[in-house]
């Protein structure tokens, strides 16, 4: 066997191995992941039912319904979208597009919304508290809910629409410009519709992580249990990752039961919000192809 | 023979780096000017401050005249928007919208509503004779621009720069990215455009300047070493510089 052919085979071990240990690492994510997700299923999917879905919460687990939470978290995450994605997008828009790139204020912004993306959410929860709750004595009600956690994904809103925009190639901008199209139509005109998908894909996932947060909305006082649902910005509400862990922290078993259903259901949304965030970038992108 | 467009003691400067050294020059009207020269010769900037296209480059400064229609295009005051509406941009690499082939068109006309919306499917079609694209696809109006080769994309930047009825076309290396073929028919086409509209193209063919322009610049570090009629500078150029470059011995 010549040198060469010697150092060939070395490769080509190296080669599969790495490749096997790439996809042991897979297997393990997955496998924590599948367990953790077939434990629940096990748990609740006997309880899933209708009238779990339109009922109110009861103290007897067996007449217990998650209605209120559901529609809690629906219009929770509705009002989040209306005001933090109109905000995050203008934001990202001004940073990539008007702002001074060289100036300082810039800079410091730059620096402030990538720290801000990594502030814990309990601490969101403590801002909405003293602000909106307390100084604009708007109380633990739906429109502080929703505000505290735009706060919360905004951050994420603005650097993941920035990407979008930034990815939009120079030459494209220049040719527009190049016509006599002002800043504005540009950006209504080539750049927000090719910077689309990565802003809705961007919103929407920041969006299911307001979805499931608890901490900051306990903080601005939503509660689990509720027996009316919300109807008007000032009412007080419940969200499904509340109800969940109200379930959990109640010793019977069949409280364990319907709380694995909770999670079901938060996660059967989440699953709808996603793919509707690749059904839409998936259009958006053959239009623009 | 009407000048379209003077240039007196035009200077530009990349932050502290001068691009462009005391540049006078005369664009004539309804004729081609062929800007050569090596890389990095300023031929490329110097069509950028004609449209005012350096605007978008941080940390240029132009000083100096391009007198255009009575008015200095370099002065602060000028209207950009206008100004662009007057004189088009062709670029180097063809950069079609992600839109259909109309819409490519329609793009600007669209943005800049001062023409009538049923006289879009005419301005269509018009924009698409005149870049001699309308053949190859007026079956297929609403299909991606990006379905066209690229030498089909770059006639449909010429397309959609002629519809917004400018005066000047200046084209960027417009054939640099394109196949014999492809760049044939292109300049097939500025010979008929020169009819209506006033060229001015940066080649980096030397070939190309001389089958197709009627006037050349050959630039230089930044300086215009020389000016002239195509047909001068090519068999009597009157600088030894040009003659180096022109057989070939740099560049």
């Amino acid at each position: 066997m010549t040198r060469y052919q010697k150092k060939l085979r070395m490769r080509h071990f190296y080669n599969q191995a790495f490749k096997v240990l790439l996809f042991l690492v897979i297997v393990v994510s997955l496998l924590v992941l599948v367990t953790l997700l077939f434990d629940i299923f096990r748990k609740g999917y006997q309880t899933l039912t209708w009238n779990f879905l339109t009922s109110m919460p009861s103290g007897r687990a067996a007449r217990a319904g998650i209605l209120p939470s559901l529609v809690g978290s629906l219009v929770l995450i509705a009002l989040t979208a209306l005001i933090s994605i109109p905000l995050g997008v203008g934001t990202a828009i001004y940073l990539e597009l008007y702002a001074n790139r060289r100036s300082r204020f810039f800079k410091l912004l730059q620096l402030n919304i990538a720290n801000l993306a990594g502030v814990p959410s309990i601490v969101y929860g403590i801002l909405g508290l003293a602000i909106f709750s307390q100084m604009l004595k708007l109380g633990p009600s739906l429109i502080v809910g929703s505000i505290t956690l735009s706060l919360l994904i905004l951050p994420v809103i603005i650097v993941s629409s920035s990407e979008a925009i930034k990815a939009v190639p120079s030459s494209i901008i220049d040719g527009s410009y190049a016509l006599g199209v002002t800043r504005w139509k540009t950006i209504t005109g080539v750049i927000l519709p090719m910077a689309l998908p990565g802003i809705l894909t961007g919103s929407i996932l920041a969006l299911s992580r307001a979805m499931g947060e608890a901490a900051p909305l306990i903080m601005v006082g939503a509660v689990g249990f509720v027996t009316f649902l919300p109807d008007n910005l000032l009412s007080r509400y419940s969200a499904l990752p509340l109800i969940v862990f109200n379930w959990t922290s109640r010793p019977q078993e069949a409280f364990a039961q319907i709380a694995a259903s909770g999670i079901m259901v938060m996660m059967i949304i989440l699953l709808i919000t996603n793919l509707t965030a690749i059904i839409i970038r998936n259009k958006t992108q053959s239009r623009i192809d | 023979m009407t000048i379209k467009i003077k240039v007196e003691n035009l200077n530009f400067y990349y932050g502290s780096f001068q691009a462009l050294q005391n540049i006078n020059i005369d664009i004539h009207e309804n004729r081609i000017t062929a800007l050569i020269g090596p890389s990095g010769c300023g031929k490329s900037t110097f069509i950028k401050t004609i449209d005012r296209m350096y605007d978008l480059i941080e940390d240029t400064k132009a000083d100096g005249t391009i007198a255009f229609e009575g008015i200095n295009i370099l002065d602060e005051s000028t209207d950009v928007v206008e100004l662009r509406k007057r004189i088009g941009m062709v670029f180097q690499k063809p950069n079609p919208f992600p839109k259909s082939i109309s819409e490519n068109v329609l793009y600007a006309v669209k943005r800049h509503g001062d023409q009538d919306k049923k006289d879009f499917p005419s301005i269509i079609e018009n924009s698409l004779r005149k870049a001699s694209l309308w053949d190859e696809v007026k079956h297929k109006l609403n299909q991606s621009a990006f379905s066209l080769s690229g030498g089909q994309q770059q006639r449909l930047c010429i397309a959609r720069t002629l519809a917004t009825k400018p005066d000047i076309i200046l084209m960027d290396e417009p054939t640099s990215a394109l196949d014999p073929i492809a760049t044939s028919k292109i300049e097939e086409l500025l010979q008929e455009l020169k009819k209506e509209y006033t060229v001015i193209i940066v080649t980096h063919s030397m070939q190309q300047a001389a089958r197709i322009s009627d006037y050349t610049a050959f630039f230089l570090n930044g300086e215009l070493i020389e000016f002239g009629e195509t047909k001068e500078m090519f068999t009597a150029p009157r600088d030894k510089r040009t003659e180096d470059y022109i057989t070939g011995r740099y560049g």
